[in-house]
């Protein structure tokens, strides 16, 4: 499909996405263009498309209107994911991820459907969204969990962390665990201390991913693979539970 | 202040009738229930709270996090109640109120007690909370708005002990809106979660107001009653009338509360997300539901109810019994609004998940749940045995 057919689409939004939140998402360099299949799932085409159209109305983002100097995110090829689960190993390897039960800090979501007799199997790879709004962050009593101001990836201070949980309640996405070695809350961070911090461009997930599923960068850098697939999709693009309102920033799409 | 000294208020305080080997007897047994389960609390400190509880990924809050919501909430009605009897006067309540002021600081103490071993590192938050505080966060406000208010009763009750009139009803007036705040900033932990469609809502805070007024016209018609029949003795004419009034309270109140519990589930099945719709379906008809009906309506809103109609507000003991059905009532009821949020998986749909988790609380919070109300019992017992002539002196001015 491509775009301008993309655009044309109606919306057919239930639990529907406010005014509100299209704003929010047109700051971000995104434009939405239909809510469907129950309400979470998103539709997302460039801004330079949309921003000829009638409902980009106001907030059209200029380049260099993201909060932060980096803006990492991912975007998730979810139909390239066969379940393979080498990606949650290594995160688990190099993120020290405990292995009891409940800890993860990336997961793959498996759905089975028979349709015709057939049976069809898909798979959902799932992360902390780094959301722009995130839920976790504002709940936090002591501030142990916040957004780094160099790259919008929500991190955690551990020794600040007193365990209320209350994080784990607000999080849309199932993100955090509790993590009995620190005594804390934890999560993904996007490998920040664990591979950024030394210059590696990708998560150990999206690293391990023999499928290339997971594409790993910053929004705002014009060379990125990121950038190219969420500027000018050849497919829909979907976020996870958009009516929360948490602005998450892994996005979804097949291709 | 005066040069009284400790001994010496204690012995225009205390109420030497209760000095019995009964009253001995009981005050012990509830230290030592007391004792006991909060020490199931802190064995979690020693094998984890992830170990010891059963609370998960998933169900990150379970049966102690209602606990606490409960006796907060108690405390706040029972301040509030006191505050404005105080304040304005005149009312019947002024005579027990007291009473009040002291069963409030009790009830903050077993909310606290249970806060205390459910959060993993409690001591982390004696520090940042004050040197990283997140004005964001309700959790923080709650926390810091409890810790001010039992502050500030606790000098008004000193207050009312020492005969410091003018303090007490100063720190009275503050304790209260700390309360009435914090009870608010309570209902806002759940109630901003746009995650929870069951909780997220403005219409929560104000059930949560509404909850301490009955909770706290329930408990106050309760701790009296029992005052007296520990004494085995009968009410003043004038601490009848009091005890009535907190019924009437205690009425319209119920009233109240049914009509918003009744808004609250319809508003789920005719719209909005079907997050909220799953989870109000596990109390109507899934794993909440004899919860629900038997112990949430039934026992704790229409029997009290029709007790209530019974006693014509006069039969003290069904009065008292009503009150003791409300309360345990108003328990269930934080139960099933805490499971409840949490209890359809995020991601239904897939991974197999079945449409509600299961959660049975361990012994181990069953054990912190009966040491919370040992902190009240004990609580209780020894606040008549210590200040009872505090709280019925004032039946002869
Ligand atoms: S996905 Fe959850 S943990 Fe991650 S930023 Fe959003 S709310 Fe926080
Ligand atoms: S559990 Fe820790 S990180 Fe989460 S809200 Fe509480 S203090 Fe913050």
């Amino acid at each position: 499909m491509n775009i301008e057919d993309l655009e044309k689409e109606i919306n057919e939004g239930i639990d529907s996405l406010p005014l509100q939140e299209r704003r929010k998402f047109l700051k971000m360099g995104l434009a939405v263009t239909g809510v469907f299949l129950g309400g979470s799932v998103l539709s997302l085409t460039s801004i330079s498309h949309a921003s000829n159209q009638k409902n980009a109305d106001s907030d059209i983002p200029v380049e260099g209107q993201y909060p932060y100097p980096k803006h990492y995110g991912m975007i998730m090829r979810q139909n390239r994911c066969v379940g393979c689960e080498l990606c949650v190993e290594a995160c688990k390897q190099t993120n020290h991820v405990p292995n009891d039960h409940g800890a993860w800090r990336t997961a793959i979501q498996e759905k089975i459907t028979t349709e015709n007799n057939t049976e069809k199997r898909e798979f959902r790879p799932v992360l902390c969204n780094q959301c722009n709004r995130p839920p976790c962050v504002r709940v936090c009593p002591t501030k142990a969990t916040y957004k780094d101001p160099e790259t919008g990836i929500v991190v955690m201070d551990y020794k600040k962390c007193i365990g209320c949980k209350t994080c784990m309640a607000a999080c849309p996405y199932n993100a955090r665990y509790f993590n009995e070695e620190k005594y804390a809350i934890d999560k993904c961070n996007f490998c920040i201390d664990t591979r950024l911090a030394e210059g590696k461009k990708e998560t150990a997930c999206a690293a391990a991913c023999p499928a290339r599923v997971r594409i790993f960068g910053d929004l705002k850098d014009k060379s990125t693979e990121i950038y190219r697939l969420l500027q000018t999709p050849d497919s829909k693009i979907w976020v996870l539970r958009p009516d929360t309102g948490a602005l998450p920033n892994v996005f979804y799409m097949n291709g | 202040m005066t040069n009284n000294s400790l001994s010496a208020i204690f012995a225009e305080t205390a109420d030497p009738r209760l000095a019995t080997p009964g009253m001995n007897r009981a005050t012990i047994f509830f230290l030592i229930v007391t004792v006991v389960g909060l020490s199931c609390g802190v064995l979690a400190f020693i094998f984890g709270h992830h170990t010891i509880y059963n609370n998960t990924r998933e169900m990150p809050w379970g049966m102690l996090i209602s606990t606490y919501a409960f006796w907060a909430i108690t405390s706040t009605g029972l301040c509030m109640y006191a505050a404005m009897s105080h304040v304005f006067g005149g009312t019947r309540m002024k005579i027990i109120s007291n009473r009040m002021v002291w069963m409030s600081i009790i009830c903050i103490m077993g909310a606290f007690a249970t806060i205390g071993v459910e959060i993993a590192s409690p001591h982390r938050m004696l520090l940042y909370n004050i040197i990283s505080p997140n004005p964001l966060s309700n959790i923080w406000w709650m926390g810091t708005l409890y810790g001010l208010a039992v502050g500030c009763m606790i000098i008004e009750f000193s207050g009312i002990v020492t005969g410091l009139a003018k303090l007490a009803l100063i720190m009275g007036v503050f304790g209260a809106l700390a309360e009435v705040l914090a009870n608010s900033c309570l209902g806002g932990v759940f109630a901003t979660l746009p995650a929870r469609p069951y909780w997220y809502g403005a219409q929560l805070p104000i059930y949560f107001l509404t909850s301490a007024f009955l909770s706290g016209a329930a408990a106050a018609v309760l701790f009296n009653y029992l005052a007296y029949r520990i004494r085995d003795e009968k009410m003043s004419p004038s601490v009848h009338l009091a005890v009535k009034s907190a019924g009437k309270a205690m009425t319209l109140v119920l009233i109240l509360y049914t009509v918003a519990t009744f808004w609250r589930l319809v508003s789920f099945y005719v719209g909005g997300p079907e997050l909220g719709r799953t989870a109000a379906d596990a109390l109507i008809s899934g794993p909440l539901a004899f919860n629900f009906w038997v112990l949430e309506v039934c026992a704790g809103l229409a029997i009290p109810a029709l007790l209530i109609i019974l006693s014509r507000l006069e039969n003290m003991r069904m009065l008292a019994l009503a009150g003791f059905l409300i309360l345990v009532g108003q328990f269930v009821a934080r139960y099933n609004l805490v499971v409840a949020g949490q209890i359809v998986p995020q991601n239904l749909g897939w991974d197999n998940l079945p449409t509600h988790f299961s959660y049975v609380p361990s012994v181990f919070e069953f054990g912190v749940v009966a040491g919370s109300i040992g902190v009240v019992a004990f609580g209780f017992l020894i606040g008549e045995r210590v200040f009872g002539k505090t709280f019925t002196q004032k039946e002869h001015h």
